[in-house]
Order: structure tokens, then C-alpha cells, then sequence
């Protein structure tokens, strides 16, 4: 079945086309990921799935019901959960104070509850603590909780967000850049983490990713964009051979250059690769 | 010296904290209780000043709301608290025949004022940092205006006159009586003990709501919002209705302090709601500690104090000292005159030494010593 659903959906800024015409489907359960060059529009594609950005034409469906042009609120509440290329923590709040924040609108206290504190509160809070620190422990940062979340190391915040994400209770999880910045351990660490998110979660991920290790070892099924347009869909080996992506990655005259040649995929992952150092 | 210091604390530092805030906090209520006694007494004659302080501690814990707890810049709380004092002063006024009993006043002035927190809030909603703060400023600046023109006003449309010589506010001379508050057959009147004890017990409730508020699922959606709008956003905090919340909340305690002010004062008119005093109550939640109520109550205390009550002292203390060495100038000084004089350079001081509040959260200290902290670590590595 599919979860999320794009139905030639386009974004234009002024004129500038970010997204055109894309089609795209994620299965339920599965991992895919969306690469391209910069610019290619897969964070534009990301803010219009949650609700950042209302897409200029198209129709965006989650779970068969239209998505598109919903506050980013509506949207993770209808169930798709995010991370950002750039962490954008609450930086001045603990660990577990963030992934409070993300159990928010799970919890159902209003103004009056939080004066009078009732018991159905009182219960409400309590939970709403153990099930933060239990996610807090299942990404890894059980002792952490009490430390605000900009005095954690690097890959501990790319956690935390995760964490964070987790909280809002999604059936889809977008994750853009995941293991940005990362060293290899961390990267493998990551990688691990994403899959168990789906193996024992069962939610359905999809990933923006430049370092093609992560993207080639853990998706299931690729999307290419490049300038706005999908150019190649398929699983890794489809999409490693597809000689557009190469040509998107790697120029015209190299593809024709290389053309017969086994080592293009090979190339593919060392320019992807060395793309990762900025 | 430190070691002496240090060796005398220490059975008090060995407590556990809670025990420790038990203390300290039951002391500080043992000596809010018994201070109108002692005031008696001693023949401060304070009293009625430090009631005067706490009305305005309230408005700055209802300001801490809005700008300490969702970060949102108002520059024009003091018409939450006109708007307060006004509907009480409209509901109790002898000429406009309604007089209200004040226990049902008090808490209209309340819900108006948080109604007009929800009608500034809902327009402003969109905007961010600087720009919300001029519309706030310019809110301000409309209230007080707004009742100084809405006596005598005479409206009509075409042949139709839907308004003649209707007198709402009184303009410029303002509401004159206000209705005091009754408890039995007992008329709170110009002795301030009463209104000290009732000040008190909605310091008690303002403060409590305060705490209840900051930790809760509330409290952490606006502080989520201060941190990174977009980001709260995408976690599932609505924006719109949680800013709302903020400023209906932060308004409405500005109601109680403006409907017990305007009986205390038995009159109110619009000169009383200037910009000053918006400024005066944002200086008080920023030199205290944006975010921590303890901050906020302190920080407050000691700005008023400093001005209504040390700076009278010290002028008494003054004239004596000239008068005795027959110095003409000091034996006339007049310190309270220089009152935005020593305010304004206490607020230098303060900035430049403690930018960070008196008593700051752990976030806000963390936050305005970040750059000092890599700057000693990029040293030191």
C-alpha cells in the first residue's frame, strides 16, 4: 500500500521551478531515499510533505488523504515526523525537554489542566517522562537527558533530533542528511539506527543523502531528482546503472567517455562520496 | 574569610535542595505575613509603597510569560493593565449606575483583559522579533489614548444618532470614584493593611500559576516556540494557538493587578498607563531574569523598592546630613528626581556585568555565556 503519494506535484519560487511535475510513491514500510545534486529540489520536496512550503500545483496524498498546503503542525500530527539537513534543536532545552516537545501533541493537557493539574494530568505527565526517556535510551542517549541539547556532541544531536521526531509518534519519518558531518563509525552507527526504526518500529522511512554508502547500504528503493524532475527511480543496482543518474552526477562528456564501460558505478560513488566533505 | 563563610554554610548547603527552598520559601512568607506589623511598629510607613511594588511584581510575572516563557517581545503590556483598571473603573463608576460588587469585577477585568490580549495577539500573530515589538509599542501607545477620547462622544450616522454625550471613561479627568472591595460588612479603605494581605493572595495565585504553567505541556510548547518557531512547528506545536494562549494568559494577570489597583487608588485616568511604565515592567522581568519567577519576583522588588522606598529614605537621610553641616544644596536634594538617573544606570550595570538577569534560568545563563565559554575554550586549546 502506499503511504505517501506526490501526484505531479510542483513547486515554483517566483521563477524559479525548485520541484516539477513529480511523481512519487513510498510503499509502507520501506526505506527509500531521495538523492540528486544540490539544487536538485529534495529539501524543497521535504518542506511541501511537511507542510513548510504549499505546493504551486499537485496533489500530495498520506494515507490516501490530500496533505498538501496543511500547517506543518496538521501534518505531523496526521502522522509524518521529520529531521532537518541543518539541526534545529531547542538548543536551550534539556534532552528530555525536546522530546517532551515532541510528544506534545500526543498529550492532550490545555491551559486549565496545567493550572489545576488534575490527576488525569498529573498521570498524563508521568507517562509522557518514561516514554521520553525510553526513547531518549532507544537512540542512545539514555544518561543524557538533562543536558541541554547544545552542549551534546555532534552525532548525539543528529540523535536527539531523531529522538525528537520519534516522539511525535510518525508512520512516515523524513530524515534529511541524516549523517551529515558524521565520521565513518558514526555514519555506520546511523545507519544501523535507521534500519531498526523500521525493522522494530515499522515506520516507513525516507531518507535526502549524499554519501552513497548510506544510500546504496540501507534503501530499498531510490528516487533521483535533478533540477526539480525525477530521472531515474529503481532499486540501488537499477539506479546505479541508469546512465542519467551518472550523466546528472558526473556531466555529458564523462558519461559518453565511460559509456560500456563497468567502472561508471564505481566513479558514481567516489564523486557522491567526496561530495560528503563539504 | 571564604573558608570561614564556607564552614559556616555548610550544614546548610549539606540539605537536600528541596528542603533547602522549603526553608528559605516558608521564611520569606513568614516575613511577607507579619511585615505590615513590623512596619506598624518600626513607623516606616512603607506599606502602602510596597503594595504599590507588588501590583507592579504582578504585572512583570505576567510579562514573564509572554517574553520570558514564548519569547515574544511586548512593549506595550501597560495596556493590559489599563484595560484591567478601566473595566473596573467602567463596571463600579457611581454615574454609569452599574457598581458592581468588586469580587465579581475583579474577575470581568480579567477576562476583558484577556480577551484583549487574544484580539492583539490574533493580528500580530505572523510576526517575529522586532516587528512584533512596534506593534506592541503602538498598542501601548492606543489604549491609554483610546479612554482618554472615549468621554462625551456623540456618533452618528446620517439622521441617525447612535451615541450622545456618551460617557464612557471620562476622558482626561478619568473614573473617579472606583468601587472599593467589601468583605462582610468590612470597607477596605485608606488603612493599606487590607490591601496589602489581598495584594499578597493574588501574588500567591499569579506565582503559583506561573509555576504550574512553566512546567507543563504548555510551558514547554512556548518554549519550544522562543527556541525555534519552525522546528516547533514540525514537532506538532501550533504556533497560532500557543501564542494566543501566551498572551490571553500574560494578559489576564495584568487584570487582577489593574482592577486592585484602580480601587486602591479609587481613580483612574489615562495618564497613569504611559509608555514608561510598559518599559519599567520589561526592565523589571529582564533585570531579574527572563524566565525564573524567583528572578522575576526579586529583580521587581528591588527595582520598586530601590525607587519608591530607598530613594525617599536616602533623601530624608540627605537633607538631615545637610542641614546639620549647612550645606544649602544637600539640605534640599531631592533624589527622587533623579530617579530614571539612577534606573537607567543601575540597567548599565546590570547589562554590562549581569546580562543574563540577577537570577537567571539555567537556558538564558547558558545562553548569553555560550560565546565566552568557546572563547576560553579556543584559549585554553
Amino acid at each position: 500500500m502506499a503511504l505517501l503519494q506526490a501526484q505531479k506535484i510542483s513547486k515554483h519560487f517566483g521563477g524559479l521551478t525548485a520541484v516539477s511535475d513529480l511523481d512519487l510513491m513510498i510503499e509502507q514500510g520501506m526505506i527509500a531515499s531521495l538523492i540528486g545534486p544540490n539544487g536538485a529540489g529534495k529539501t524543497t520536496f521535504f518542506n511541501m510533505v511537511s507542510g513548510l512550503y504549499k505546493p504551486t500545483s499537485g496533489r500530495l496524498l498520506f494515507e490516501d488523504k490530500e496533505i498538501g498546503g496543511l500547517r506543518p503542525n496538521r501534518v505531523t500530527i496526521q502522522g509524518i515526523g521529520r529531521t532537518f539537513q541543518n539541526i534545529r534543536l531547542f538548543a536551550n532545552m534539556t534532552a528530555l525537554e525536546n522530546v517532551l516537545v515532541g510528544l506534545n501533541c500526543r498529550l492532550k493537557a490545555g491551559w486549565a489542566g496545567a493550572l489545576l493539574r488534575p490527576p488525569t494530568v498529573r498521570e498524563e505527565e508521568v507517562k509522557a517522562r518514561a516514554r521520553a526517556q525510553e526513547l531518549l535510551t532507544y537512540v542512545g542517549l539514555g544518561g543524557q537527558g538533562e543536558t541541554l541539547a547544545k552542549n551534546l556532541p555532534y552525532g548525539l544531536q543528529r540523535r536527539l533530533e531523531i529522538a525528537r521526531a520519534l516522539a511525535t509518534d510518525p508512520k512516515l519519518l523524513l530524515l534529511d542528511e541524516p549523517t551529515a558531518g558524521m565520521n565513518p563509525q558514526e555514519t555506520v552507527d546511523a545507519m544501523a539506527l535507521i534500519k531498526r526504526l523500521r525493522d522494530e518500529l515499522g515506520i516507513t522511512i525516507l531518507l535526502i543523502e549524499h554519501d552513497m554508502k548510506v544510500v546504496m547500504g540501507i534503501s530499498e528503493r531510490i528516487t533521483v531528482l535533478d533540477y526539480g524532475a525525477k530521472i531515474a527511480e529503481g532499486t540501488p543496482d537499477q539506479v546505479r546503472a541508469d546512465p542519467k543518474v551518472i550523466e546528472a552526477y558526473l556531466g555529458k562528456g564523462v558519461v559518453t567517455g565511460l559509456k560500456g564501460t563497468k567502472n561508471a558505478s564505481a566513479l558514481l560513488g567516489k564523486q557522491a562520496a567526496a561530495g560528503t566533505g563539504r | 574569610m571564604r573558608q570561614i563563610w564556607q564552614s559556616i554554610t555548610a550544614p546548610w548547603r549539606a540539605l537536600p535542595a528541596r528542603q533547602r527552598t522549603i526553608i528559605t520559601g516558608g521564611i520569606a512568607i513568614l516575613l511577607l505575613l507579619v511585615f505590615p506589623a513590623v512596619d506598624k511598629s518600626m513607623k516606616w510607613q512603607t506599606l502602602n509603597d510596597v503594595t504599590d511594588v507588588l501590583v507592579l511584581v504582578i504585572l512583570a510575572l505576567g510579562l514573564n510569560i509572554v517574553v520570558g516563557y514564548a519569547g515574544l517581545l511586548d512593549l506595550g503590556y501597560a495596556a493590559f493593565f489599563a484595560i484591567g483598571a478601566y473595566t473596573t473603573g467602567i463596571l463600579t463608576w457611581p454615574p454609569h449606575g452599574l457598581e458592581f460588587n468588586f469580587w465579581i469585577v475583579i474577575w470581568a477585568a480579567v477576562i476583558v483583559a484577556a480577551l484583549c490580549g487574544i484580539v492583539i495577539g490574533t493580528p500580530t500573530l505572523r510576526l517575529r522579533g522586532d516587528y512584533l515589538a512596534i506593534v506592541t509599542l503602538a498598542f501601548g501607545e492606543i489604549v491609554p489614548i483610546v479612554m482618554r477620547n472615549l468621554g462625551n462622544q456623540t456618533l452618528s450616522i446620517g439622521p441617525w444618532r447612535l451615541m450622545e454625550n456618551f460617557n464612557l471613561t471620562n476622558g482626561v479627568q478619568g473614573l473617579n470614584p472606583v468601587g472599593r472591595p467589601w468583605i462582610g460588612s468590612f470597607e477596605f479603605g485608606f488603612d493599606p493593611t487590607p490591601w496589602y494581605y489581598l495584594i499578597l493572595l493574588i501574588a500567591a495565585f499569579v506565582i503559583f500559576a506561573n509555576v504550574r504553567l512553566q512546567d507543563s505541556r504548555l510551558g514547554r510548547a512556548w518554549m519550544a516556540l522562543r527556541e525555534d518557531e519552525t522546528a516547533a512547528d514540525c514537532m506538532g506545536v501550533d504556533p497560532i494557538k500557543t501564542k494566543l494562549l501566551a498572551f490571553a494568559l500574560g494578559a489576564s494577570f495584568s487584570g487582577f493587578s489593574g482592577a486592585f489597583y484602580a480601587a486602591k487608588l479609587q481613580a483612574i485616568f489615562p495618564e497613569l498607563f504611559k509608555f514608561n511604565l510598559s518599559i519599567m515592567i520589561l526592565c523589571m522581568v529582564i533585570l531579574g531574569g527572563m524566565g525564573n519567577i524567583k528572578g522575576v519576583v526579586i529583580g521587581g522588588m528591588l527595582i520598586q523598592l530601590f525607587d519608591r522606598v530607598l530613594l525617599t529614605q536616602t533623601t530624608l537621610i540627605a537633607r538631615g546630613v545637610g542641614q546639620t553641616l549647612h550645606i544649602a544644596q544637600l539640605a534640599t536634594v531631592d533624589l527622587s528626581l533623579w530617579r530614571w538617573f539612577f534606573f537607567g544606570l543601575a540597567m548599565v550595570i546590570i547589562m554590562v556585568l549581569k546580562p543574563e538577569g540577577l537570577f537567571p534560568s539555567a537556558a538564558r545563563r547558558a545562553e548569553l555565556h555560550a560565546a565566552e565559554e568557546s572563547k576560553t575554550a579556543e584559549t585554553i586549546g
